[in-house]
Protein backbone atom coordinates (compact mmCIF):
# COMPACT_ATOMS: atom_id res chain seq x y z
CA UNK A 1 0.00 0.00 0.00
CA UNK A 2 2.89 2.29 1.38
CA UNK A 3 4.59 1.30 -1.91
CA UNK A 4 1.81 2.08 -4.52
CA UNK A 5 0.64 5.39 -2.88
CA UNK A 6 4.40 6.64 -2.67
CA UNK A 7 5.24 5.85 -6.34
CA UNK A 8 1.51 7.67 -7.09
CA UNK A 9 2.39 10.96 -4.79
CA UNK A 10 6.24 10.73 -6.60
CA UNK A 11 4.93 10.59 -10.23
CA UNK A 12 1.52 12.96 -9.84
CA UNK A 13 4.08 15.15 -8.15
CA UNK A 14 6.43 15.16 -10.97
CA UNK A 15 3.86 15.39 -13.04
CA UNK A 16 2.20 18.36 -11.29
CA UNK A 17 5.37 20.49 -11.39
CA UNK A 18 6.13 19.71 -15.02
CA UNK A 19 2.81 20.78 -15.96
CA UNK A 20 3.17 24.23 -14.05
CA UNK A 21 6.10 24.49 -14.87
CA UNK A 22 5.43 23.83 -18.67
CA UNK A 23 2.46 26.46 -18.56
CA UNK A 24 4.70 28.65 -16.87
CA UNK A 25 7.93 28.83 -19.64
CA UNK A 26 5.02 28.33 -22.04
CA UNK A 27 3.38 31.98 -20.42
CA UNK A 28 6.61 33.26 -20.77
CA UNK A 29 7.72 32.65 -24.38
CA UNK A 30 4.35 33.50 -25.30
CA UNK A 31 4.94 36.92 -23.88
CA UNK A 32 8.66 37.54 -24.82
CA UNK A 33 6.96 36.72 -28.57
CA UNK A 34 3.87 39.02 -28.16
CA UNK A 35 1.63 35.97 -28.47
CA UNK A 36 -0.56 37.33 -25.22
CA UNK A 37 -3.74 40.06 -26.26
CA UNK A 38 -4.17 42.63 -24.01
CA UNK A 39 -7.49 41.35 -23.35
CA UNK A 40 -6.05 38.01 -22.37
CA UNK A 41 -7.03 37.84 -18.80
CA UNK A 42 -10.57 36.89 -17.23
CA UNK A 43 -12.74 33.88 -17.82
CA UNK A 44 -12.31 34.89 -21.45
CA UNK A 45 -8.46 35.10 -21.49
CA UNK A 46 -7.27 31.64 -22.26
CA UNK A 47 -9.57 30.93 -25.11
CA UNK A 48 -8.53 34.39 -26.51
CA UNK A 49 -4.90 34.45 -25.83
CA UNK A 50 -5.25 31.01 -27.74
CA UNK A 51 -6.87 32.12 -31.25
CA UNK A 52 -4.33 35.28 -30.52
CA UNK A 53 -1.14 33.09 -30.28
CA UNK A 54 -2.40 30.29 -32.92
CA UNK A 55 -3.21 32.75 -35.32
CA UNK A 56 -0.11 35.36 -34.93
CA UNK A 57 1.69 32.32 -35.70
CA UNK A 58 -0.44 31.13 -38.99
CA UNK A 59 -0.95 33.82 -40.30
CA UNK A 60 1.98 36.76 -40.01
CA UNK A 61 2.16 37.28 -43.64
CA UNK A 62 -0.76 36.06 -45.00
CA UNK A 63 -2.67 37.51 -47.58
CA UNK A 64 -6.64 38.44 -47.40
CA UNK A 65 -8.43 36.82 -49.94
CA UNK A 66 -8.85 39.29 -52.85
CA UNK A 67 -11.40 39.14 -55.66
CA UNK A 68 -12.14 39.77 -59.15
CA UNK A 69 -13.66 43.26 -59.43
CA UNK A 70 -17.40 41.20 -60.71
CA UNK A 71 -17.77 40.13 -56.98
CA UNK A 72 -17.57 43.76 -55.82
CA UNK A 73 -20.96 43.99 -54.06
CA UNK A 74 -23.60 46.36 -56.51
CA UNK A 75 -25.23 47.32 -52.92
CA UNK A 76 -22.03 47.43 -49.87
CA UNK A 77 -24.30 47.73 -46.27
CA UNK A 78 -22.87 50.33 -43.49
CA UNK A 79 -23.94 49.81 -40.40
CA UNK A 80 -25.02 53.32 -38.81
CA UNK A 81 -22.98 55.48 -36.94
CA UNK A 82 -23.69 57.83 -34.08
CA UNK A 83 -24.54 61.48 -35.76
CA UNK A 84 -21.63 63.64 -36.66
CA UNK A 85 -20.27 65.26 -34.23
CA UNK A 86 -19.56 68.76 -34.30
CA UNK A 87 -15.99 69.07 -35.45
CA UNK A 88 -16.96 66.67 -38.26
CA UNK A 89 -19.60 68.54 -39.56
CA UNK A 90 -16.91 71.69 -39.79
CA UNK A 91 -14.33 69.72 -41.21
CA UNK A 92 -17.46 67.99 -44.10
CA UNK A 93 -18.67 71.60 -44.70
CA UNK A 94 -14.78 72.71 -46.09
CA UNK A 95 -14.50 69.26 -48.31
CA UNK A 96 -11.96 68.07 -45.84
CA UNK A 97 -9.24 69.79 -46.88
CA UNK A 98 -8.16 70.97 -43.49
CA UNK A 99 -8.35 67.27 -42.35
CA UNK A 100 -5.47 65.98 -40.57
CA UNK A 101 -3.51 62.67 -39.34
CA UNK A 102 -1.36 63.32 -36.58
CA UNK A 103 1.38 60.30 -36.27
CA UNK A 104 3.12 60.34 -33.02
CA UNK A 105 4.54 57.89 -30.31
CA UNK A 106 7.49 55.66 -30.79
CA UNK A 107 8.64 57.52 -34.15
CA UNK A 108 11.67 59.15 -35.42
CA UNK A 109 9.50 62.24 -36.69
CA UNK A 110 6.31 62.70 -35.64
CA UNK A 111 4.70 64.18 -38.41
CA UNK A 112 0.90 65.74 -39.06
CA UNK A 113 0.03 64.89 -42.55
CA UNK A 114 -2.79 66.47 -44.58
CA UNK A 115 -5.16 64.22 -47.16
CA UNK A 116 -2.94 65.67 -50.03
CA UNK A 117 0.47 64.28 -48.03
CA UNK A 118 -1.04 61.12 -47.83
CA UNK A 119 -2.53 61.03 -51.71
CA UNK A 120 1.37 61.80 -52.27
CA UNK A 121 2.35 58.36 -51.09
CA UNK A 122 2.53 55.47 -53.29
CA UNK A 123 -1.72 54.25 -53.41
CA UNK A 124 -3.09 50.61 -54.04
CA UNK A 125 -6.03 49.07 -54.63
CA UNK A 126 -7.53 45.82 -53.06
CA UNK A 127 -10.86 44.26 -53.52
CA UNK A 128 -11.42 42.42 -50.18
CA UNK A 129 -14.39 41.52 -47.98
CA UNK A 130 -15.74 43.81 -44.88
CA UNK A 131 -16.91 41.11 -42.76
CA UNK A 132 -19.14 42.23 -39.55
CA UNK A 133 -19.20 40.37 -36.74
CA UNK A 134 -23.03 40.35 -36.68
CA UNK A 135 -22.86 37.81 -39.91
CA UNK A 136 -23.33 39.95 -42.83
CA UNK A 137 -20.42 41.09 -45.55
CA UNK A 138 -19.71 42.96 -49.06
CA UNK A 139 -16.91 42.89 -51.49
CA UNK A 140 -15.74 46.70 -52.32
CA UNK A 141 -12.76 48.01 -53.82
CA UNK A 142 -10.37 50.06 -51.46
CA UNK A 143 -7.96 52.79 -52.25
CA UNK A 144 -5.33 54.22 -50.39
CA UNK A 145 -1.79 53.67 -49.12
CA UNK A 146 -0.47 50.85 -47.01
CA UNK A 147 -0.05 52.42 -43.27
CA UNK A 148 3.69 50.50 -43.71
CA UNK A 149 4.29 53.53 -45.94
CA UNK A 150 3.33 56.22 -43.21
CA UNK A 151 4.91 54.35 -40.50
CA UNK A 152 8.16 54.25 -42.78
CA UNK A 153 7.77 58.02 -43.52
CA UNK A 154 7.48 58.89 -39.57
CA UNK A 155 10.53 56.09 -38.92
CA UNK A 156 8.69 53.74 -36.08
CA UNK A 157 11.02 52.72 -33.54
CA UNK A 158 12.20 49.33 -33.52
CA UNK A 159 10.35 48.63 -29.79
CA UNK A 160 7.21 49.93 -30.74
CA UNK A 161 5.00 46.44 -30.52
CA UNK A 162 1.68 48.42 -31.04
CA UNK A 163 -0.27 50.97 -33.28
CA UNK A 164 -3.05 52.41 -31.88
CA UNK A 165 -5.58 54.28 -34.06
CA UNK A 166 -8.16 57.07 -32.96
CA UNK A 167 -11.66 58.17 -35.00
CA UNK A 168 -12.68 62.29 -34.71
CA UNK A 169 -15.35 60.73 -32.74
CA UNK A 170 -14.99 60.36 -29.23
CA UNK A 171 -14.59 56.65 -27.41
CA UNK A 172 -13.69 55.13 -31.05
CA UNK A 173 -10.22 53.85 -31.30
CA UNK A 174 -8.95 50.29 -31.96
CA UNK A 175 -5.30 49.07 -32.18
CA UNK A 176 -3.31 46.19 -33.73
CA UNK A 177 0.06 44.95 -33.51
CA UNK A 178 2.95 45.81 -35.70
CA UNK A 179 2.27 42.13 -37.43
CA UNK A 180 -0.75 43.85 -39.01
CA UNK A 181 0.13 47.30 -38.99
CA UNK A 182 3.10 46.69 -41.43
CA UNK A 183 1.08 44.43 -43.33
CA UNK A 184 0.53 45.28 -47.10
CA UNK A 185 -2.88 44.85 -46.99
CA UNK A 186 -3.82 47.30 -44.03
CA UNK A 187 -4.61 50.68 -45.56
CA UNK A 188 -5.20 53.86 -45.04
CA UNK A 189 -8.50 53.94 -47.52
CA UNK A 190 -9.38 57.35 -48.67
CA UNK A 191 -11.25 55.59 -52.00
CA UNK A 192 -13.87 52.91 -52.70
CA UNK A 193 -15.04 51.48 -55.76
CA UNK A 194 -13.37 54.12 -58.06
CA UNK A 195 -14.47 56.52 -56.63
CA UNK A 196 -14.01 58.88 -53.34
CA UNK A 197 -14.97 57.21 -50.03
CA UNK A 198 -17.88 58.23 -48.94
CA UNK A 199 -18.60 59.46 -45.70
CA UNK A 200 -20.87 56.50 -44.46
CA UNK A 201 -18.31 54.32 -44.84
CA UNK A 202 -15.30 56.60 -42.93
CA UNK A 203 -14.24 59.61 -45.37
CA UNK A 204 -12.04 61.41 -45.24
CA UNK A 205 -10.01 57.92 -43.71
CA UNK A 206 -10.20 55.15 -42.78
CA UNK A 207 -8.12 52.14 -41.51
CA UNK A 208 -8.99 48.86 -43.51
CA UNK A 209 -7.66 45.83 -41.97
CA UNK A 210 -8.78 43.30 -44.18
CA UNK A 211 -7.75 39.94 -42.30
CA UNK A 212 -10.03 41.14 -38.83
CA UNK A 213 -13.54 41.80 -38.94
CA UNK A 214 -15.11 45.01 -39.64
CA UNK A 215 -15.21 46.90 -36.64
CA UNK A 216 -11.34 47.14 -36.59
CA UNK A 217 -11.56 48.98 -39.71
CA UNK A 218 -12.26 52.56 -37.87
CA UNK A 219 -14.01 54.65 -39.55
CA UNK A 220 -12.66 58.93 -39.99
CA UNK A 221 -9.16 58.47 -38.37
CA UNK A 222 -7.12 61.57 -37.03
CA UNK A 223 -4.19 60.24 -34.93
CA UNK A 224 -1.90 57.15 -34.81
CA UNK A 225 0.37 56.71 -32.01
CA UNK A 226 3.32 53.83 -31.83
CA UNK A 227 3.46 51.73 -28.53
CA UNK A 228 5.20 49.32 -26.97
CA UNK A 229 2.23 48.89 -24.21
CA UNK A 230 -1.17 49.57 -24.09
CA UNK A 231 -1.57 49.72 -20.84
CA UNK A 232 -2.27 53.32 -20.49
CA UNK A 233 -4.57 53.79 -23.71
CA UNK A 234 -8.28 54.26 -21.76
CA UNK A 235 -8.52 51.21 -19.57
CA UNK A 236 -5.60 48.80 -20.74
CA UNK A 237 -7.41 46.65 -22.69
CA UNK A 238 -6.15 47.91 -26.30
CA UNK A 239 -9.30 49.35 -27.78
CA UNK A 240 -12.95 51.01 -27.17
CA UNK A 241 -14.54 47.60 -28.52
CA UNK A 242 -12.89 45.47 -25.79
CA UNK A 243 -13.72 47.69 -23.36
CA UNK A 244 -17.17 46.97 -24.64
CA UNK A 245 -16.72 43.70 -24.35
CA UNK A 246 -15.65 42.47 -27.58
CA UNK A 247 -12.53 40.25 -28.14
CA UNK A 248 -9.18 43.02 -28.90
CA UNK A 249 -7.93 40.55 -31.97
CA UNK A 250 -10.62 39.88 -34.30
CA UNK A 251 -9.02 37.98 -36.86
CA UNK A 252 -10.71 35.18 -35.09
CA UNK B 1 -0.57 -8.32 -7.50
CA UNK B 2 1.64 -10.13 -3.78
CA UNK B 3 -0.30 -10.50 -0.62
CA UNK B 4 0.99 -7.90 1.57
CA UNK B 5 3.25 -9.25 4.67
CA UNK B 6 0.17 -9.05 6.92
CA UNK B 7 -2.43 -10.65 4.83
CA UNK B 8 -1.90 -14.43 4.47
CA UNK B 9 -4.77 -16.61 2.51
CA UNK B 10 -5.96 -17.59 5.53
CA UNK B 11 -7.12 -14.27 7.27
CA UNK B 12 -8.87 -13.77 3.88
CA UNK B 13 -10.76 -17.43 4.85
CA UNK B 14 -12.16 -15.79 7.48
CA UNK B 15 -13.63 -13.00 6.27
CA UNK B 16 -15.47 -14.56 3.74
CA UNK B 17 -18.26 -16.34 6.16
CA UNK B 18 -19.29 -12.74 7.21
CA UNK B 19 -20.54 -12.17 3.90
CA UNK B 20 -24.03 -11.92 3.92
CA UNK B 21 -25.69 -13.39 0.81
CA UNK B 22 -28.49 -16.62 -0.26
CA UNK B 23 -25.23 -18.46 -1.49
CA UNK B 24 -22.75 -19.70 0.25
CA UNK B 25 -19.72 -18.73 -0.36
CA UNK B 26 -17.45 -21.14 -1.73
CA UNK B 27 -13.94 -21.66 -0.88
CA UNK B 28 -11.95 -22.44 -3.98
CA UNK B 29 -8.60 -24.79 -4.20
CA UNK B 30 -5.70 -22.65 -4.93
CA UNK B 31 -6.59 -19.31 -3.10
CA UNK B 32 -3.99 -17.49 -4.52
CA UNK B 33 -4.86 -18.08 -8.02
CA UNK B 34 -8.55 -16.21 -8.25
CA UNK B 35 -6.56 -13.65 -5.91
CA UNK B 36 -4.43 -13.38 -8.61
CA UNK B 37 -7.04 -12.64 -10.94
CA UNK B 38 -9.64 -10.41 -9.58
CA UNK B 39 -10.99 -9.74 -13.07
CA UNK B 40 -12.10 -13.06 -14.04
CA UNK B 41 -15.82 -12.96 -12.00
CA UNK B 42 -16.53 -9.70 -13.72
CA UNK B 43 -18.68 -9.46 -16.55
CA UNK B 44 -16.76 -8.55 -19.70
CA UNK B 45 -18.28 -6.10 -22.16
CA UNK B 46 -16.77 -4.83 -25.07
CA UNK B 47 -16.88 -1.71 -24.37
CA UNK B 48 -13.82 -2.06 -22.63
CA UNK B 49 -10.82 -3.31 -23.39
CA UNK B 50 -9.07 -6.34 -22.11
CA UNK B 51 -5.84 -4.06 -21.46
CA UNK B 52 -8.25 -1.41 -19.31
CA UNK B 53 -9.68 -4.32 -17.47
CA UNK B 54 -6.48 -6.03 -16.31
CA UNK B 55 -5.20 -2.48 -15.08
CA UNK B 56 -8.64 -1.81 -13.45
CA UNK B 57 -7.91 -1.20 -9.74
CA UNK B 58 -9.37 -3.39 -7.20
CA UNK B 59 -11.74 -2.21 -5.13
CA UNK B 60 -10.55 -2.16 -1.50
CA UNK B 61 -12.71 -4.75 0.97
CA UNK B 62 -13.57 -6.80 -2.30
CA UNK B 63 -10.36 -9.51 -1.39
CA UNK B 64 -12.48 -12.17 -0.47
CA UNK B 65 -15.86 -12.10 -2.45
CA UNK B 66 -13.81 -11.97 -5.45
CA UNK B 67 -13.89 -15.46 -4.61
CA UNK B 68 -17.44 -16.17 -5.48
CA UNK B 69 -19.12 -13.12 -6.34
CA UNK B 70 -18.29 -10.62 -9.08
CA UNK B 71 -15.80 -8.13 -7.83
CA UNK B 72 -17.90 -4.86 -7.75
CA UNK B 73 -20.88 -6.83 -5.73
CA UNK B 74 -20.77 -5.56 -2.24
CA UNK B 75 -21.03 -7.68 0.47
CA UNK B 76 -24.13 -6.51 1.74
CA UNK B 77 -25.92 -6.11 -1.87
CA UNK B 78 -27.97 -8.65 -3.60
CA UNK B 79 -24.93 -11.31 -5.78
CA UNK B 80 -27.59 -10.88 -9.14
CA UNK B 81 -27.07 -7.41 -9.09
CA UNK B 82 -24.17 -7.41 -11.84
CA UNK B 83 -22.04 -4.74 -12.78
CA UNK B 84 -20.57 -4.43 -16.39
CA UNK B 85 -17.96 -1.70 -16.99
CA UNK B 86 -19.45 0.03 -19.66
CA UNK B 87 -17.20 3.42 -20.42
CA UNK B 88 -13.41 3.80 -20.27
CA UNK B 89 -12.23 7.20 -18.22
CA UNK B 90 -11.69 8.83 -21.61
CA UNK B 91 -14.65 8.24 -23.16
CA UNK B 92 -16.46 9.38 -19.71
CA UNK B 93 -14.20 12.57 -19.33
CA UNK B 94 -14.34 13.60 -23.23
CA UNK B 95 -17.86 13.04 -23.45
CA UNK B 96 -18.60 15.82 -20.58
CA UNK B 97 -16.20 17.98 -21.91
CA UNK B 98 -18.07 17.98 -25.35
CA UNK B 99 -21.43 18.12 -23.61
CA UNK B 100 -20.10 21.77 -21.52
CA UNK B 101 -18.48 23.13 -24.62
CA UNK B 102 -21.12 22.02 -27.45
CA UNK B 103 -23.77 23.88 -25.04
CA UNK B 104 -21.98 26.87 -24.55
CA UNK B 105 -21.63 26.89 -28.30
CA UNK B 106 -25.14 26.64 -28.96
CA UNK B 107 -26.21 29.02 -26.39
CA UNK B 108 -23.60 31.66 -27.93
CA UNK B 109 -23.91 31.07 -31.48
CA UNK B 110 -27.82 31.51 -30.99
CA UNK B 111 -26.88 35.08 -29.14
CA UNK B 112 -24.59 35.31 -32.39
CA UNK B 113 -27.29 34.69 -34.89
CA UNK B 114 -29.82 36.86 -32.92
CA UNK B 115 -27.84 40.23 -33.74
CA UNK B 116 -28.53 39.53 -37.75
CA UNK B 117 -30.97 36.60 -37.98
CA UNK B 118 -30.89 36.33 -42.08
CA UNK B 119 -29.39 33.86 -43.89
CA UNK B 120 -27.38 34.05 -47.59
CA UNK B 121 -26.39 32.08 -49.92
CA UNK B 122 -22.16 32.94 -52.22
CA UNK B 123 -19.84 35.13 -50.65
CA UNK B 124 -21.04 38.24 -49.70
CA UNK B 125 -24.61 38.68 -47.82
CA UNK B 126 -26.18 41.84 -45.66
CA UNK B 127 -29.08 43.77 -44.58
CA UNK B 128 -29.54 44.96 -48.31
CA UNK B 129 -29.99 41.84 -50.17
CA UNK B 130 -31.88 39.05 -50.81
CA UNK B 131 -31.67 36.45 -47.89
CA UNK B 132 -31.74 32.48 -48.56
CA UNK B 133 -33.93 32.50 -45.65
CA UNK B 134 -34.61 34.36 -42.16
CA UNK B 135 -35.94 33.34 -38.79
CA UNK B 136 -38.22 34.98 -37.88
CA UNK B 137 -37.76 36.37 -34.99
CA UNK B 138 -36.41 40.15 -33.74
CA UNK B 139 -32.67 40.89 -34.01
CA UNK B 140 -30.29 42.12 -31.60
CA UNK B 141 -29.13 44.82 -33.85
CA UNK B 142 -31.32 47.71 -35.18
CA UNK B 143 -30.21 48.27 -38.66
CA UNK B 144 -31.27 44.20 -39.32
CA UNK B 145 -34.57 44.68 -40.80
CA UNK B 146 -36.48 41.73 -39.33
CA UNK B 147 -40.25 42.87 -39.61
CA UNK B 148 -40.18 43.70 -35.73
CA UNK B 149 -40.45 46.67 -33.94
CA UNK B 150 -38.65 45.48 -30.84
CA UNK B 151 -34.58 45.21 -30.80
CA UNK B 152 -33.66 41.76 -28.59
CA UNK B 153 -31.04 42.58 -25.73
CA UNK B 154 -27.78 42.36 -27.56
CA UNK B 155 -25.55 39.49 -25.81
CA UNK B 156 -22.69 39.93 -28.59
CA UNK B 157 -19.57 40.60 -26.86
CA UNK B 158 -19.84 37.67 -23.59
CA UNK B 159 -20.85 35.30 -26.63
CA UNK B 160 -17.90 35.61 -29.40
CA UNK B 161 -15.49 35.61 -26.48
CA UNK B 162 -17.06 32.37 -25.12
CA UNK B 163 -18.24 30.59 -28.58
CA UNK B 164 -14.41 30.95 -29.55
CA UNK B 165 -13.30 30.04 -25.97
CA UNK B 166 -15.36 27.10 -25.71
CA UNK B 167 -14.71 25.99 -29.58
CA UNK B 168 -11.15 25.21 -28.66
CA UNK B 169 -12.25 22.90 -25.72
CA UNK B 170 -14.40 21.26 -28.31
CA UNK B 171 -11.27 21.07 -30.30
CA UNK B 172 -8.99 20.28 -28.08
CA UNK B 173 -11.25 17.33 -26.53
CA UNK B 174 -12.50 15.82 -29.82
CA UNK B 175 -8.53 15.59 -30.88
CA UNK B 176 -7.47 14.14 -27.56
CA UNK B 177 -10.33 11.33 -27.99
CA UNK B 178 -10.11 11.05 -31.26
CA UNK B 179 -6.48 9.74 -31.11
CA UNK B 180 -6.44 8.36 -28.24
CA UNK B 181 -9.79 6.06 -29.38
CA UNK B 182 -7.71 5.34 -32.26
CA UNK B 183 -4.72 3.81 -30.58
CA UNK B 184 -6.97 2.33 -28.58
CA UNK B 185 -9.24 0.30 -30.85
CA UNK B 186 -12.28 2.65 -29.46
CA UNK B 187 -13.65 3.27 -32.77
CA UNK B 188 -13.03 -0.30 -34.11
CA UNK B 189 -14.40 -2.59 -31.35
CA UNK B 190 -17.46 -0.53 -30.16
CA UNK B 191 -18.10 2.10 -32.80
CA UNK B 192 -17.57 0.98 -36.61
CA UNK B 193 -20.61 -1.04 -37.61
CA UNK B 194 -19.39 -4.97 -37.70
CA UNK B 195 -19.08 -6.65 -41.16
CA UNK B 196 -21.58 -8.50 -40.87
CA UNK B 197 -24.07 -5.13 -39.91
CA UNK B 198 -22.86 -3.10 -42.63
CA UNK B 199 -26.19 -3.67 -44.79
CA UNK B 200 -29.94 -2.66 -44.80
CA UNK B 201 -31.40 -5.36 -43.17
CA UNK B 202 -29.68 -4.63 -40.04
CA UNK B 203 -30.72 -1.71 -40.00
CA UNK B 204 -34.22 -2.52 -41.09
CA UNK B 205 -34.47 -5.57 -37.72
CA UNK B 206 -33.13 -2.49 -35.39
CA UNK B 207 -36.25 -0.84 -36.32
CA UNK B 208 -38.27 -3.38 -36.51
CA UNK B 209 -37.44 -4.55 -33.26
CA UNK B 210 -37.61 -1.19 -31.83
CA UNK B 211 -41.59 -1.01 -33.62
CA UNK B 212 -42.62 -4.53 -32.62
CA UNK B 213 -41.19 -3.24 -29.15
CA UNK B 214 -39.62 -6.23 -28.56
CA UNK B 215 -37.64 -6.66 -25.04
CA UNK B 216 -34.21 -5.49 -25.53
CA UNK B 217 -31.81 -8.05 -26.25
CA UNK B 218 -29.40 -8.40 -23.14
CA UNK B 219 -26.59 -7.52 -25.63
CA UNK B 220 -27.67 -3.86 -25.64
CA UNK B 221 -26.02 -3.29 -22.51
CA UNK B 222 -22.74 -4.30 -24.03
CA UNK B 223 -22.60 -3.50 -27.03
CA UNK B 224 -24.08 -0.66 -29.31
CA UNK B 225 -26.31 -1.87 -32.20
CA UNK B 226 -25.32 -0.87 -36.35
CA UNK B 227 -28.18 2.23 -35.84
CA UNK B 228 -26.49 3.65 -32.38
CA UNK B 229 -23.13 2.89 -34.28
CA UNK B 230 -23.54 4.28 -37.66
CA UNK B 231 -25.16 7.98 -35.48
CA UNK B 232 -22.17 8.13 -33.33
CA UNK B 233 -19.73 7.74 -36.73
CA UNK B 234 -21.56 10.02 -38.11
CA UNK B 235 -21.33 12.56 -35.70
CA UNK B 236 -17.59 11.91 -34.72
CA UNK B 237 -16.47 12.07 -38.17
CA UNK B 238 -18.98 13.67 -40.43
CA UNK B 239 -21.21 16.72 -38.12
CA UNK B 240 -18.42 17.81 -35.88
CA UNK B 241 -15.50 17.96 -38.58
CA UNK B 242 -18.19 20.08 -40.91
CA UNK B 243 -19.39 22.47 -37.72
CA UNK B 244 -15.55 23.00 -36.88
CA UNK B 245 -14.46 23.67 -40.73
CA UNK B 246 -17.34 25.40 -41.66
CA UNK B 247 -16.39 27.50 -37.75
CA UNK B 248 -12.72 28.28 -39.06
CA UNK B 249 -14.22 29.41 -42.81
CA UNK B 250 -15.57 32.35 -40.60
CA UNK B 251 -12.42 33.51 -39.63
CA UNK B 252 -10.81 35.65 -42.40
CA UNK B 253 -6.96 35.61 -40.67
CA UNK B 254 -7.41 31.56 -41.38
CA UNK B 255 -8.75 31.96 -44.88
CA UNK B 256 -6.02 34.51 -45.34
CA UNK B 257 -3.61 31.00 -44.77
CA UNK B 258 -5.61 28.52 -46.40
CA UNK B 259 -8.50 30.42 -49.42
CA UNK B 260 -9.52 27.00 -50.17
CA UNK B 261 -11.40 26.72 -46.49
CA UNK B 262 -13.80 29.18 -47.25
CA UNK B 263 -14.04 28.95 -51.42
CA UNK B 264 -14.75 25.30 -51.80
CA UNK B 265 -17.80 25.33 -49.19
CA UNK B 266 -19.29 28.81 -51.88
CA UNK B 267 -18.44 31.91 -50.17
CA UNK B 268 -18.38 33.41 -46.77
CA UNK B 269 -21.91 33.49 -46.02
CA UNK B 270 -22.46 29.90 -47.86
CA UNK B 271 -20.38 28.76 -45.03
CA UNK B 272 -22.27 30.73 -41.96
CA UNK B 273 -25.31 29.12 -43.63
CA UNK B 274 -23.73 25.69 -43.22
CA UNK B 275 -22.77 26.04 -40.33
CA UNK B 276 -25.73 26.84 -39.16
CA UNK B 277 -27.33 23.61 -40.75
CA UNK B 278 -24.76 21.72 -39.37
CA UNK B 279 -25.25 22.98 -36.06
CA UNK B 280 -29.03 22.05 -36.53
CA UNK B 281 -27.98 18.46 -37.77
CA UNK B 282 -26.06 18.32 -34.28
CA UNK B 283 -28.81 19.45 -32.00
CA UNK B 284 -31.00 17.46 -33.69
CA UNK B 285 -28.78 14.32 -32.69
CA UNK B 286 -28.81 15.57 -29.22
CA UNK B 287 -31.93 15.88 -28.77
CA UNK B 288 -32.52 11.79 -30.12
CA UNK B 289 -29.91 11.11 -28.28
CA UNK B 290 -31.09 12.24 -25.03
CA UNK B 291 -34.54 10.86 -25.85
CA UNK B 292 -33.07 7.52 -26.27
CA UNK B 293 -31.19 7.97 -23.02
CA UNK B 294 -34.81 8.42 -21.64
CA UNK B 295 -36.11 5.54 -22.93
CA UNK B 296 -33.46 3.13 -22.01
CA UNK B 297 -33.56 4.40 -18.29
CA UNK B 298 -32.28 7.88 -17.47
CA UNK B 299 -30.12 7.41 -14.48
CA UNK B 300 -28.95 4.04 -14.99
CA UNK B 301 -27.43 5.31 -18.25
CA UNK B 302 -26.20 9.10 -17.26
CA UNK B 303 -24.73 7.11 -14.24
CA UNK B 304 -23.09 4.54 -16.66
CA UNK B 305 -21.41 7.58 -17.99
CA UNK B 306 -20.32 9.25 -14.71
CA UNK B 307 -19.31 5.83 -12.89
CA UNK B 308 -18.29 4.17 -15.93
CA UNK B 309 -20.15 1.35 -15.10
CA UNK B 310 -23.78 0.03 -15.57
CA UNK B 311 -26.17 -2.41 -13.23
CA UNK B 312 -27.89 -5.05 -15.20
CA UNK B 313 -30.37 -6.34 -12.97
CA UNK B 314 -31.64 -2.11 -13.33
CA UNK B 315 -32.27 -2.35 -16.21
CA UNK B 316 -35.82 -1.04 -17.24
CA UNK B 317 -37.40 -4.51 -18.88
Amino acid sequence: MSNISRRKLITTGIAATAGVTGLAAADRIARSYGLIPPDGGGIYGPGETLTYAAQRLLTRHSIAREFPRSMISEKPFRNETAPPGEEFKRHQATGFSDWKLSVDGMVAHPTSFSLADLKGLPTHNQITEVACEEGWSYVAEWIGTPLHNVLDAVGVLPQARYVVYFSIEKDWWESIDMADATHPQTFLTMGMNDGELPVGFGAPLRLRVPRQLGYKSVKYITRITATDSLKHFGKGLGSASSEGGYAWYAGI
Amino acid sequence: MKLRPNQSASTHLQVVPQVRGPHEPVLVRGVEISLLKPGKAESQSTFFSRAEARQAPRIPGSFAPALCYPRRVSVTSSPQMQATRRHSALVRVTHWLTVISFLALLVTGGEIVISHPRFYWGETGNSGTTPLFKIPIPASRDTVPSGYNYVMPDQNGWSRYLHFEAAWVLVLTGLVYVIASLLNRHFSRNLLPSPADRNWRAFRNVFAKSLRRAPPDPASNDAYNVVQRTAYVLVIFVLFPLVIWTGLALSPAFDSVLPATVNLLGGRQSARTLHFFVTDLLVLFLIVHVAMIVLAGFWSRTRAMITGRINSSSERP
